[in-house]
């Protein structure tokens, strides 16, 4: 078993997504320090990939200003390496199959192990294709975390009782990105999930102020938070730390506070 | 075969957000495809509105300057709106409609698939935005504007490379965000499960007419069928009949751009490899971390870094083969087929034509190559101008 459950072992969870390498690695291993120092539970750690294709504008162009400074895959890997020394939370990878198959699912998973990774997201990988690197995933203790959607209807049951790790349930339709108001019946989707599993569910998609944040963590066990970091890292660049570690902070506090 | 699957290629990498859109596509086509009154409407559709069947003209003077294969030309791009596109859009408008649609999506390369998605949403009544990557619309403008005359929203995509591969992820990501009255009218034999198959079976009517046009002309099949390759869409409609006579050589053009040794190209096959990309295993233009590599073709409609996963594995079976032509050969066979047929091909097309030109003459005086003309060239007159230091106004 992962470390993944000790996430949400202290009270509702709070997860950033940062994208590696935007705008350098340094800075991305500074913002994950920050973060975890003022309450972060898990990090999702997103390697950036040409085309990602569940992202919103924002992400996206997180994306492009990584690969443009040169990042890749293994640079990442020592990242991870290197944050270990002193990062204690779960570290989950969010990426997309290609980086995962081109690298040899053998390979890549192996490193993850070896770093220190506790789980893999891969947004366009459904149930219906997760045995081509659940195995893999399974066999180097990695969990491989599975995502439900506002559309998924039937399918939640059958998603929920295979999940590892945690499940990522997805606030609305559409890609990732800050939103004004989240619609979707989230109370209706966690209970489904909670019918049929006991793993902690987490949501995310559209997730920026505090005020939202307490609201959806009535429903939920953790709350992901993307867009609206990459934001700040994108207004501040290689001075993002503090900025983040400050928002951390107060979304941990409004999540803490939903009843 | 597991169902979805060619081979390895194929499968359903997308989104859960729209994993009941695809099943819910899969049971309405897999209704709709049995059901007499749909193909009726859609034979009535190809043939009073499209102008099915498309001619085979023997293009005798091509022939004769080749001076070896007798060269046949079907002509997709005498169809309604200048290209094969309109067989899988009809298709796709009326399975949406029957499925209680109102609205069509649609990512375009050189703008044929957006106009012609755009036609069909204007004779059924159909909301239509289409998706289109920057430097297309600049290269394609006047598509842009029949697209917008037709009454469909042409939304210029700026993201990545601002081509093809990124209209396809923006129309991907506009259908996560509004399914309930949206179809996706995906324009070639790609992405997720059911597409390749639908989009196949729609343009199979390119080889059913070819097939049975050549056995009425010469008695019998031809030797080799030729078409240009970027998605595939035109390419397996022009084998799809003739995948089981092992005796007729089918053979895919890809686009080679400056040169496949070069990084201007977008020859998937004789460049790329296996990966995981657009809802699809197949083989893919990358880097070695798996990055999408920005690809280049003078064709929009062959800028397409990946290829349809029934090629694919054709190509692994050896059934198919696939070529690289440069832009080069290209353009120098977009202006032979000008002048010794008069008939002016989709650049696309003139790919399909530079491979002929180059096995024809080596071939016997008996032999028959049938060559598919997928589009019209009209829309590439200023930017073949433009390759040849010439410019013209629209």
């Amino acid at each position: 078993m992962s470390r993944i459950h000790t996430a949400f072992e202290k009270g509702k969870a709070f997860i950033p997504f940062i994208t590696c390498g935007d705008p350098d690695l340094a800075t991305t291993a500074a913002i994950v320090r920050a973060a975890v120092a003022n309450g972060a539970d898990l990090v999702e750690l997103g390697i950036p990939f040409s085309d990602p294709t569940a992202e919103g504008p924002v992400i996206q162009e997180a994306n492009m200003r990584a690969l443009a400074g040169g990042t890749t895959t293994d640079k990442i890997f020592e990242l991870v390496k290197d944050l270990r020394r002193d990062v204690t939370v779960p570290l989950v990878f969010m990426t997309y199959a290609n980086v995962v198959f081109s690298y040899g699912a053998e390979r890549f998973l192996g490193k993850c192990e070896e770093v220190g990774i506790d789980g893999i997201i891969l947004p366009d990988v459904p149930y219906e294709e997760k045995d081509e690197f659940g195995p893999t995933c399974e066999a180097h203790g990695i969990d491989f975390i599975s995502l439900v959607a506002p559309t998924s209807e039937d399918r939640i049951s059958m998603i929920a009782k295979d999940a590892k790790g945690f499940l990522y349930i997805v606030s609305s339709l559409g890609v990732t990105g800050v939103r004004r108001e989240i619609t979707t019946d989230l109370g209706a989707i966690a209970s489904i999930v909670r019918a049929n599993t006991d793993i902690p569910y987490a949501i995310g998609f559209g997730v920026s102020t505090p005020e939202q944040a307490r609201r959806i963590a009535r429903d939920a066990c953790g709350v992901i938070v993307g867009s609206a970091i990459m934001k700040i890292v994108a207004k501040h660049g290689a001075e993002s730390a503090p900025f983040v570690g400050q928002y951390v902070r107060e979304m941990k506090d409004a999540v803490l506070a939903a009843r | 075969m597991k169902a979805g699957r060619f081979g390895v290629h194929g499968g359903q990498y997308i989104p859960e957000t729209l994993m009941n859109a695809v099943i819910e596509l899969e049971k309405a086509y897999n209704h709709f495809k049995e059901d007499e009154a749909f193909n009726r409407e859609l034979t009535s559709l190809f043939n009073d509105y499209a102008g099915r069947p498309s001619l085979l003209y023997f293009a005798k003077a091509t022939t004769e300057k080749l001076g070896g294969a007798k060269i046949y030309l079907k002509r997709e791009d005498l169809n309604h709106t200048g290209a094969h596109k309109i067989n899988n859009v009809l298709g796709q408008a009326l399975l949406a409609q029957k499925m209680g649609k109102t609205r069509l999506i649609a990512e375009t390369g050189a703008g044929q698939h957006g106009v012609a998605t755009a036609t069909a949403a204007a004779l059924m009544g159909m909301e239509c935005v289409v998706f289109m990557g920057e430097e297309d619309t600049k290269r394609q403008a006047l598509n842009v504007y029949r697209m917008r005359l037709l009454g469909a929203e042409v939304v210029p995509v700026k993201t990545g490379t601002a081509t093809l591969k990124d209209a396809v992820s923006e129309a991907m990501r506009e259908w996560t965000n509004r399914i309930v009255d949206t179809h996706y009218c995906l324009g070639s034999v790609m992405g997720p499960h059911p597409f390749p198959t639908i989009v196949r079976d729609f343009q199979a009517v390119i080889s059913k007419e070819l097939r049975a046009q050549m056995l009425e002309k010469e008695g019998r099949l031809p030797d080799a069928v030729i078409a240009c390759v970027g998605g595939g869409s035109n390419a397996i409609g022009s084998f799809y009949h003739f995948i089981n006579d092992e005796s007729v050589a089918l053979i895919g053009c890809e686009a080679g751009g400056r040169d496949v040794n070069s990084f201007e190209t977008a020859a998937t096959i004789n460049t790329g490899r296996l990966g995981i990309f657009h809802g699809m295993k197949s083989y893919f233009c990358q880097d070695e971390f798996g990055q999408i590599a920005p690809v280049y073709s003078i064709s929009a409609g062959l800028d397409y870094p990946g290829i349809g996963p029934e090629h694919a594995y054709l190509h692994d079976i050896g059934r198919a083969k696939y070529v690289p032509i440069t832009d080069d050969e290209a353009v120098d066979a977009f202006e032979f087929l000008s002048r010794t047929e008069g008939i002016i091909p989709a650049i696309e097309s003139a790919h399909a034509v530079a491979y002929a030109m180059k096995i024809a003459p080596k071939m016997g005086r008996d032999q028959i190559v049938a060559i598919t003309i997928s589009g019209r060239g009209d829309k590439d007159c200023a930017a073949i101008a433009r390759y040849r230091g010439e410019h013209i106004d629209e």
